[in-house]
């Protein structure tokens, strides 16, 4: 296909630098379909429309308003967290329900909120739209994925009502202490998570499939891959990333529910748990970190890579110009996934390893560090001589920049290795994977939210509320882990009820603790009025135009704004170009759609794409 | 001019707060002052990096804010400033990672006049083994711990007849003597951490880890457990006391030796085997 394609791009260049010559039909060729128009299920009742939806628009908003249900409850159990950090005196929680909640909340936010979110939230909704497709390829595996996750959400939280409670093994549910007698529900609620990972994953898997080939296999006519939105590389290299880190989640899953139920050994040694000796005999509990890690580290990319694309469209459209550098864009992502891959022991320098593994994988790690810090000189280059407009996705996009330079750099600290001796397992680390893979992808999605509501709903959210929103969320949240690194310096351990009075834990460190957990409270409260501003704008809000921020990319471009079923009407879009064609000079306006043929704007300096 | 102003205050904030708060680490107690140092480098790498990058941007949003009149700069690319910029970075990360490698060959490389102490760790406390008179540990077996013989040590192997066992929270250890830490649990993971030492290592069921250091001053620091161990993980507190010389032979005098114990243990089972059968 793409060497006839590129010989008619030619073509068209030649035509494009003579501007002279009159339009011609030859200019705005496109090549053909190579496949025949989708069949669409269409639906007939209310449930069929709303509930069991084949529609991958409403399955997307359906992922994203069940991910953000789960991830308020993973927002509050963090309060209580706080609480009892600040006031340890007040005998708030138990030992025991301190460490459910660290748990829950770990795997809520990471699992649960951000994963589902990115991919199944924003991949469904921007996927089709984006690629100018009518629908996901399979869009009845596409409903099983939405249901498969809700099936996992609910088998989750019916861990906090079974005997024991749901786990407090921490998120990374080590055995053998995830499931021996010393730690809350080690024979009941462990059970429930690790079947709640495997249904999440099972189901993911469904959707994960529709994410790739739909990119793959239905992309408008001149949607080149090197067209495609940056949001788009992101979410589909996080796809692929998931579905080779997965598989490993999921053997875990189902061996660690093997030693426990059928009294297995795969990662059960010969050991005595509270004074009885356990029948287990010969397992290896280092086998499992690998097998979570080699799932774990590519997890925090199949986070991170959405938000990165979606944040360099964010600031490209903002700021009315080209992101800069796309196809270092491109590769850097592609690269950053690949590479995520020969990384996951950094999780583990201390883990009684080989401590000779220790040299590479320090070595890869900072080796990830070089296209990472590429994607951050593109961002700032694209602000450079830009157009800034200073609305809601830009401050959240600036947020996000501010944040995960932060945490991008930390992570330089606990990625070589005898820098993270005496940083593991502090408050160090929590800042870090906060800062990088909490705050910063959760500023991205607000800013996306924003961005992307007029596409949903047809309103514009309220631009005040947004604004304080912005700055209690951003400014908070930094002033809540910006702090906690030092508390990593002096030593304070994660994963601790409390820290009593340690000789060298001076009283200020348990001060700031008190100040952290005010900061929390506000951060959180914050998010209420971006909850309302989410569901009151969608019959308060301004209605939008069409194309609110002049934007490119195709999602804006359908017949209907929302669009209809089948987004595109009786006829496919056609792509004459890349989505970040800003600014060009002899261009009427300052943005050219995907959609415009090249026909229409003779005279425009455009480069090819 | 507002978001440009916060950006360049969260910078400078940042920079005042790490040079002015109190909140730093403990003195170093042991020769991984150099864990110290690679730290301190990678703080004045990352921290012009992070000044550089957000004093850019907040100088773009405050110059390029939007204007209906003016409009942005075409420039899709910039093969030069970009291969520029890559090859800066990757020597600025060599630069993290090389000295990094060097204290890590170190940490794993044990000194072989190191003095051997086991670390012995369960849920929730601490207990220590010393190598006694002949300097070597006996070897152990999880199968063998009972009552009488709470370590596990295999009975039949003679090293760990002389085995000095201190069933107490509490380890002295020498100063300027290198030690290496065998680290072993019965249970569940557990990790053997001393702020002031640096140094770091889970313990984990089924094998012995261990890390090794030299105590370079004379102290009373408080051991933690640095791997979630289970509900009592944050009350699994023990101590590590530095001496001189004279007053750690001393302590090390009131320890008892494996054979001791276990006679003392059987004595025990025996008068009260006595009583019961009264």
């Amino acid at each position: 296909m793409s060497d006839e394609y590129e010989h008619k791009l030619e073509a068209k260049s030649d035509y494009a630098g003579d501007a002279s010559s009159v339009s011609t039909p030859d200019i705005d060729a496109v090549p053909d379909a190579e496949l025949p128009d989708q069949e669409l299920y269409h639906s007939h009742s209310w449930w069929t429309t709303y509930v069991f939806s084949q529609d991958a628009k409403y399955i997307g908003i359906q992922y994203a308003l069940t991910a953000i249900g789960t991830g308020l409850l993973g927002l509050v159990l963090s309060w209580l967290m706080r609480i009892q950090l600040a006031w340890p005196g007040l005998g708030w929680l138990e030992p025991s329900s301190y460490y459910q909640f660290v748990t829950m909340h770990g795997m809520i936010m990471v699992v649960y909120l951000l994963t589902a979110l990115f991919l199944g939230g924003f991949g469904n909704l921007l996927i089709p739209l984006m690629c100018g497709a009518r629908d996901m390829a399979f869009p009845y595996v596409n409903m099983l994925s939405y249901w498969a996750f809700v099936v996992a959400v609910v088998v989750l939280l019916a861990s906090f009502f079974v005997p024991g409670g749901p786990t407090g093994a921490g998120w990374t549910l080590y055995p053998p202490q995830a499931i021996t007698a010393g730690t809350p529900g080690y024979n009941g609620g462990i059970i429930l998570m690790l079947i709640s990972l495997i249904l999440f994953v099972a189901g993911f898997t469904m959707g994960g499939l529709n994410y790739i080939i739909t990119v793959l296999q239905l992309r408008a006519r001149g949607m080149t891959l090197m067209r495609m939105p940056l949001t788009i590389w992101g979410i589909f290299t996080a796809t692929v990333l998931a579905m080779f880190a997965f598989p490993a989640l999921l053997v875990g899953c189902l061996m660690m529910t093997l030693d426990s139920l059928l009294g297995t050994s795969f990662f059960m040694p010969a050991m005595v748990s509270l004074g009885e000796t356990l029948t287990h005999e010969g397992g290896s509990p280092i086998l499992f970190q690998h097998l979570f890690w080699f799932f774990g580290h590519p997890e925090v990319y199949i986070v991170a890579l959405p938000a990165f694309g979606i944040v360099s469209d964010l600031l490209s459209v903002h700021s009315r110009k080209t992101i800069f550098g796309y196809r270092m864009m491109v590769w850097a992502i592609v690269g950053i996934g690949a590479l995520s891959f020969f990384v996951w022991a950094h999780h583990m320098y201390v883990s009684g390893m080989n401590p000779w593994f220790g040299f590479f994988f320090a070595t890869t790690t900072l080796i990830i560090a070089v296209p990472t810090a590429i994607k951050v000189y593109n961002w700032i280059l694209t602000l450079w001589r830009g157009n800034i407009v200073l609305s809601l996705p830009m401050l959240f996009s600036l947020g996000f920049i501010v944040t995960f330079l932060n945490g991008g750099l930390t992570g330089l600290f606990l990625g070589n290795v005898t820098v993270d001796v005496p940083l593991s397992d502090t408050y160090f680390v929590v800042a870090h994977f906060h800062m990088v893979m909490g705050i910063a992808p959760i500023l991205v999605v607000f800013g996306a939210i924003y961005h992307w509501y007029p596409l949903v709903t047809g309103r514009m959210m309220n631009e005040t509320l947004g604004k304080v929103h912005f700055w209690i969320t951003f400014i908070g949240s930094y002033a809540i882990y910006f702090p906690m690194h030092y508390q990593g310096f002096v030593g304070v351990p994660r994963r601790y009820y409390e820290i009593y009075d340690s000789p060298y834990v001076d009283v200020s460190t348990l001060l700031l603790n008190k100040f952290i957990t005010i900061a929390v409270l506000i951060v959180g409260a914050a998010q209420l009025l971006f909850l309302y501003n989410l569901f009151a704008s969608a019959r308060l809000g301004k209605k939008a135009e069409k194309n609110p921020w002049k934007a490119n990319s195709l999602e804006w471009q359908t017949p209907q704004m929302p669009p209809e079923h089948g987004n595109w009407g009786k006829e496919l879009p056609k792509v004459y170009r890349w989505p970040y064609d800003f600014s060009v000079p002899g261009a009427k306006e300052d943005y050219i759609p995907q959609t415009q043929p090249p026909s229409e704007i003779i005279g425009a300096k455009v480069e090819k794409t | 001019m507002i978001v440009a102003l916060s950006i360049f205050l969260i910078t400078v904030g940042s920079i005042a707060f790490h040079f002015w708060s109190p909140w730093w680490w403990t003195e170093v107690a042991s020769n991984w002052g150099n864990m110290d140092d690679t730290i301190l480098l990678t703080f004045w790498i990352t921290g012009a990096v992070f000044v550089a990058i957000l004093f850019f941007v907040s100088y773009c949003v405050w110059k390029y804010s939007y204007r209906k009149d003016r409009r942005a700069e075409y420039k899709p690319e910039d093969k030069k400033l970009e291969s520029r910029l890559t090859w800066a970075t990757a020597i600025g990360v060599a630069a993290l990672l090389a000295p990094g490698l060097v204290v890590w060959n170190q940490y794993v490389t044990v000194p072989e006049n190191a003095y051997k102490v086991e670390v012995f760790a369960y849920q929730w406390g601490w207990k220590y083994r010393l190598p006694g008179e002949d300097n070597i540990l006996g070897k152990t077996d999880i199968k063998y711990i009972n009552d009488e013989n709470p370590f596990g040590l295999i009975l039949e192997d003679p090293n760990g007849k002389d085995d000095l066992l201190v069933d107490a929270q509490e380890l002295h250890v020498l100063k300027d003597r290198p030690v290496k830490f065998e680290l072993r649990t019965i249970d569940v993971l557990h990790n053997f951490y001393v702020p002031q030492f640096r140094g770091k290592m889970d313990m984990v069921p089924g094998i012995v880890t261990y890390y090794w250091l030299t105590p370079t001053r004379v102290g009373d620091f408080e051991v933690l457990c640095a791997e979630y161990c289970g509900t009592g993980h944050y009350a699994m507190r023990g101590r590590v006391v530095v001496d001189e010389e004279k007053e750690y032979k001393k302590w090390e005098a009131k320890q008892i030796t494996f054979e001791k114990m276990l006679a003392k243990n059987r004595k025990n089972d025996n008068l009260q085997l006595v009583k019961k059968d009264k």
